[in-house]
This record gives C-alpha cells, structure tokens and sequence, in this order.
C-alpha cells in the first residue's frame, strides 16, 4: 500500500506505524540514531517529483495558516525559462512566536535531523540555492549541534529570532534574515515570487518540514496511512492550561479534542472551554468538544487546528478575564507599523478588560465588535485578523458570562 | 494580498500610511476614513481592504492620490498582477 | 540696461522671499494634516508645492539678473560656494547657502517617489534652516534691507513663521493626535 519514491526506498521495518511518527528515533536524537530509526535519506534522488509526492500526501502546513504544502512548492517559478535557475530559497520557520505553543521547541530538541532532512530535501525539490533555519535563542545550540553532526547540512545558515509574538510571521522572518529587524513587510507578491533578496522563497513550519523528511522516505500514500482522507497525516499538539503538566503530544488528523484532552489528563468536570489555535484562535465551549481537530471539523465553529494549540480554561476561571489579558497581550505585541493595528488593539484590550471587571455599560461589547470589524484587514499581517477572530470568539464563547458581568454578577469561583 | 482581478488596484502601504487623509478627499466614493485618520475601502469584502479595487472611471483620481500622499504609501498595481 | 537687471534682481528676490515665506507656512500647514475652510488637504498640498516652484523660478530671475549686472560681479561659482562674494561676501554668502538648500530641498521633492520618504523628509526638515537664512541675506544684502518696510515686513513674516513653529511643536498639531494614545 505504501507508495514507492523510487525502487530505492522500500517498506522497511524502519517505516514508522501508528501515530508515533516524529520522535521514533527518541528523545534528542543524535544523527545516527535518527538514521538507525528511518534509514539515511538520500538526498541526491530528490528533485521536482517530490512535489508531486506530497501533493499526494495532503500535508498541510503547520505553522498555523495551513495551506496545502504541494501548493506553495508548486508555487515556485520552475527551472523553464529561467536563465538563473537556482535562486529559490528555502526557510525552515522554528520561530514560534505564540507563548502557548512548545511544540516546535520540542521537536528541534529531540528529532531535529528530521526538519534538517526535509530542508535539505525541500532544497532539492526546487533547486533551492539558499537554506536557512530560523528559531529562538533557546533552539539555537541544539540546531548548530544537529547540523555538526552529519556532512550534507552544512551549507544551511542558522539565523536567531526574537522571541516575540510575530518574529514567525513570514515576511517578518525574511527580514529578519535580511535586515536583522523581525518584523513584516508591506508585500504586493507573494513570497514565492519575490521573498529574500527578491528571490522565489518558501517559509515553511518547521514541523511541516519535519514531515516532508518523512514524506521525502516514505511517500504521500504512507502519509495519508493515518488520520482521515480530509485532515491526512499526524500534527504535533501543545496542550497547556487545566492539565497536570503542558505537554506536546502528536495526534492524528482528525482527532477529537476531547480525546487529546484525556490523553492530556483533563479532568472533563474541570474544563470550561477550550481556546483552539493559540492566542489568534476560537474558543470551543465543553459541550462541542467532541469536535474534531481538522480544517473540516472546526469550520462549523469558525476555527481551525493553526498551531495545533490547546489551552484549556478551568471552569473556575473566568474567561473573560483570561482573554483580557491577552488582548492585552497582543495589542503590546503590535509590531507599531501599522495604524489600525496600533491604535486598534490597545482600545480593544481596553474594552474588554472593562467588561471582564464588571463594567456594567452594554455599549462596550457593541463597541469592542465595531473595533474588531474595523480593524480586519487593514495592516501588512494578520495580526489585526487573528485579534479580532479571538476577540469575537471571546464574546461568543463566553456571553453568559458577558451578561451576569453586566447585571453586576459573576459566574466563576476565582473573583478579580 | 489581494486575489487577482481585471481591474486596477490601489495598494495601501500601511507600515508607511499615517492617515493624512489626503487620498479620502480624492477618492471619496471608495474610500472613508476611521477615527484614527486611516482609509477604509468602502466594500463588504475584508480582503479587498489593502489592495482596493479601482474602477476605471476612478483611475485617474487615484493616480492623484498616489502622486500626492505624504508618506508614498499608495500604489496602482495593474490588473491581474495583484500577488 | 544694467540698472534695469539690477532692479529685477532686487525685485525677484523680493518676491521670491515672500512666496518662500508662503510656502513655508503652508508647509506647516500641510504637516498638520489639517484642511482650511473651501480647501481641502489635497490641495494645500498642491499649492504648497507649487508656491514653492513658483519661488524657485523668481530666484532663477533674481540669480540670473544679478549675474548679468555689471555692478553685481555675481559669478558661477557664487551659486555654489558662500563668501567669495566681492560685495558683502558674508550676507551674500548667507543667499548662497540658502540658494543651495533650496536646491537640494526641491530635487529631493520632485523625486521623492523615486528617493524614498526617509531621504525627502531629513532634507526637507533643512527648509527650517533655509528660510532664516534667507531673510538675514535679504536683511543685510539687500539694498532696501533696512528700509522701513521691509523692516516691517521681516518682522511679520519672522512672527508667523515663528508662530507656525510653535504650532508645530505643540502636542495638538496633529489632527488626529486627540484620537491617538500611542505617540508614533
């Protein structure tokens, strides 16, 4: 069933089974464990049908925007007609700007011969003349470290990012790269056209490119072997908030949350809602838990898996409260470029730290959705966007508590 | 960026932009102005809010705007060339 | 002949002084993003703009003229390089200068799009600089430069200018600084 890349790679008992895909080879994998764990990837059998492998697969990207990777490769000027055709560049993101999120961090940690792998293999596939892993100061030593230990990596550069909320966004990682500034950039193309230095560039997550490593061994069909033929594949998940311990767990496509909740050690009784894809995401109340994680079973409630981010809210907190803050959070995490943005979020954090403490004006929830209205889509990223969805998704989420706040009363136990 | 289209588009550059108001004066039937100073394209779709669509009859008032604004933040890209 | 070029040459840069001072406050006009009653934003833009092209060409004539007098002695290279003047070279050193950043301010307007915001701006702060000095040049080059009049007008157009400083400095300049939290 497994399809062949070529009669090179053929099913072994190295091909990983089951959900354990990504940290097969153990924790901080060395290189010749992660080779003992899925074989050695041979790099120079890597071209242009790679694309075509992981159209196959339907891997999806999972940095948060999930765009279908295929697509994006597929995006690339192609060498017909190019004098020069070894411009591309390819960036491996491991920024990870959102602070509830560890699973980047913890698979650089432990499987970062797998993202070097499907690098140097996205690389490949376009003819790549620049390669780049970006991430924080905390990833840094253990990617030099990966990189030493093998001999085909060393023409990738490692550059730091601040850790901040949008260092991971992706015009502001080609700046960073760039000009050492990381924040993003007014763009009338996409980065696949005109990116780094004005060169065809592909920013990719990097668990995507963990992924592809696997996908670049052992096929689009293995991919699709588990999860479900519309969310295809395994994605990492961070799990934090009301749960013994934040943990990073891989999941397959199509999980439901309140699965991912038990396997986390979420008491159900304790669990109020849970905040799906980070800090721009959508809240999903405890009786639509038994959503599935996936593009397709998140539409109905307007979210999406993103960065495979859970926070789960204690039903003894109140979530309104919690969201003030991170509006908050994310207004002071404006890159200050941008009017709307600049202006906008620090009024929306405002006004829903009114309406967390109990201000008792039904005008400040009417004026905290014009400010979400008018905010979306105006500035040079999504930042804007993903507020207002978070701020709008508060107010939905938690209208009954929104109400009592207003009558003077609050739902919740812990009092602020 | 804005999906391609057969029209002309007006690209705001919002790093630059700081709501001078210039381009609203010039372009009132497609653009308003929020509370901060800063253009609102007068349409439904929240993805046409950067790059505003510029019907022909307009073109040459845009042109306008993106000759006159203070900060270079306007600029007229053709159609179909949009991202 | 030559009394002629020298009374255009007085006259031009007369002229040229009034519409710089023009300018200059419709400049500060323009920064403050304010409109005036029956004019838009746009337009004092433009007029700005063009008051201050139209300045330009009476310094070309008040230059040109003072070139083609006898009694003057201007030469090229007056235009470019201060005090090397024979009369008065101090206070006609103070016009060349001003002469000199007026050029710069106006190349650097006229390309902006193609120079980029930041450059038009930093040579743009200098019309601060260029005004003053301007008016001492007329002041202590110009034959009426102590002449009551123009005494009278020196001190007025010194008042407006400096009152339209102020102005600028001030936290209300901007229009829409009273809806704004953040200063940017």
């Amino acid at each position: 069933m497994t399809q062949l890349l070529d009669e090179g790679m053929a099913v072994t008992a190295r091909t990983p089974q089951g959900t354990n895909r990504l940290f097969v080879a153990g924790e901080r994998a060395h290189y010749n464990a992660h080779v003992a764990a899925y074989g050695a990837l041979d790099l120079s059998r890597i071209g242009p049908e790679l694309i075509a492998e992981l159209d196959r697969s339907g891997l999806t990207g999972r940095g948060g925007a999930g765009f279908a990777v295929a697509r994006k490769f597929g995006a690339m000027p192609t060498r017909r007609g190019r004098m020069w055709p070894a411009s591309a560049v390819v960036i491996a993101n491991g920024a990870e700007g959102e602070p509830r999120s560890l699973k980047d961090e913890a698979l650089l940690r432990n499987a970062p011969h797998l993202v070097i792998d499907g690098l140097l293999a996205a690389g490949a596939a376009v003819n790549a003349a620049r390669l780049y892993i970006y991430t924080t100061a905390a990833s840094l030593e253990t990617v030099k470290r990966a990189i030493g230990e093998r001999r085909d990596a060393h023409r990738i550069h490692v550059v730091e990012a601040p850790d901040t909320f949008i260092s991971g966004e992706a015009s502001a990682v080609v700046n960073a790269i760039t000009t050492g500034t990381a924040l993003p950039t007014d763009r009338t193309q996409r980065l696949t056209t005109s990116g780094l230095k004005q060169r065809p560039t592909l920013v990719h997550n990097v668990e995507t490119l963990a992924h592809v490593g696997l996908i670049a061994r052992f096929g689009g069909d293995w991919f699709r072997g588990v999860g479900s033929s519309r969310d295809p594949g395994t994605r990492l998940v961070t799990v934090s908030g009301a749960v013994p311990r934040d943990r990073v767990l891989e999941v397959a496509g199509d999980t439901r949350i309140i699965d991912i909740l038990a396997a986390s050690g979420a008491a159900d009784s304790h669990i109020s809602a849970v905040l799906v894809g980070g800090y721009h995401g959508t809240w999903i109340t405890r009786d639509h838990l038994g959503a599935n994680l996936s593009n397709a079973g998140l539409a109905a409630y307007g979210g999406s898996p993103g960065a495979g981010i859970l926070y789960v809210l204690d039903v003894n907190k109140c979530g309104l409260r919690f969201s003030a803050e991170v509006v908050r959070y994310l207004a002071n995490e404006s890159a200050q470029q941008c009017g709307p943005c600049m202006f906008g979020l620090p009024e929306m954090a405002t006004l829903l730290e009114r309406i967390a403490s109990g201000d008792r004006d039904p005008a400040v929830a009417r004026e905290l959705r014009n400010l979400s209205e008018t905010v979306v889509g105006r500035g040079s990223c999504h930042h804007p966007n993903g507020t207002s969805r978070f701020a709008i998704s508060t107010l939905a989420a938690f209208a009954a508590d929104a109400q009592a706040h207003l009558q003077g009363r609050c739902l919740r136990v812990e009092r602020h | 960026m804005a999906t391609p289209t057969n029209r002309y588009q007006l690209h705001i550059d919002w790093t630059k932009c700081d709501g001078r108001g210039l381009c609203t004066e010039l372009l009132p039937g497609l653009l308003d102005r929020d509370k901060w100073g800063f253009p609102v394209a007068k349409t439904d779709d929240v993805n046409r809010r950067s790059d505003v669509q510029v019907p022909g009859s307009l073109l040459d008032a845009a042109t306008d705007a993106v000759e006159l604004c203070p900060l270079i933040a306007l600029r007229l890209l053709p159609p179909a060339s949009a991202s | 002949m030559t009394d002629a070029m020298w009374a255009f040459g007085r006259v031009s840069g007369i002229v040229a002084l009034v519409l710089l001072t023009i300018s200059v406050l419709l400049g500060i006009l323009t920064r403050s993003g304010r409109p005036l009653p029956g004019l838009p934003r746009f337009s004092i833009s433009l007029i700005h703009r063009n008051i201050a092209l139209l300045a330009s060409v009476f310094l070309v004539f008040h230059v040109g003229s003072l070139m083609l007098d006898s009694y003057a002695k201007l030469k090229v290279v007056d235009i470019l390089i201060p005090f090397l003047g024979a009369y008065k070279p101090f206070w006609q050193g103070l016009g060349t200068v001003a002469v000199d950043l007026l050029i710069a301010i106006i190349i650097t307007s006229l390309f902006r799009k193609r120079l980029g915001a930041r450059l038009f701006k930093a040579i743009h702060w200098l019309t601060y600089a260029m005004w003053p000095i301007a008016l001492f040049h007329s002041i202590g080059n110009g034959t009426n430069g102590l002449s009551g009049w123009f005494i009278a007008f020196s001190v007025v157009s010194a008042g407006a200018v400096l009152a339209a400083v102020i102005w600028r400095a001030s936290s209300r300049f901007i229009e829409t600084a009273h809806t704004r939290g953040v200063v940017r």
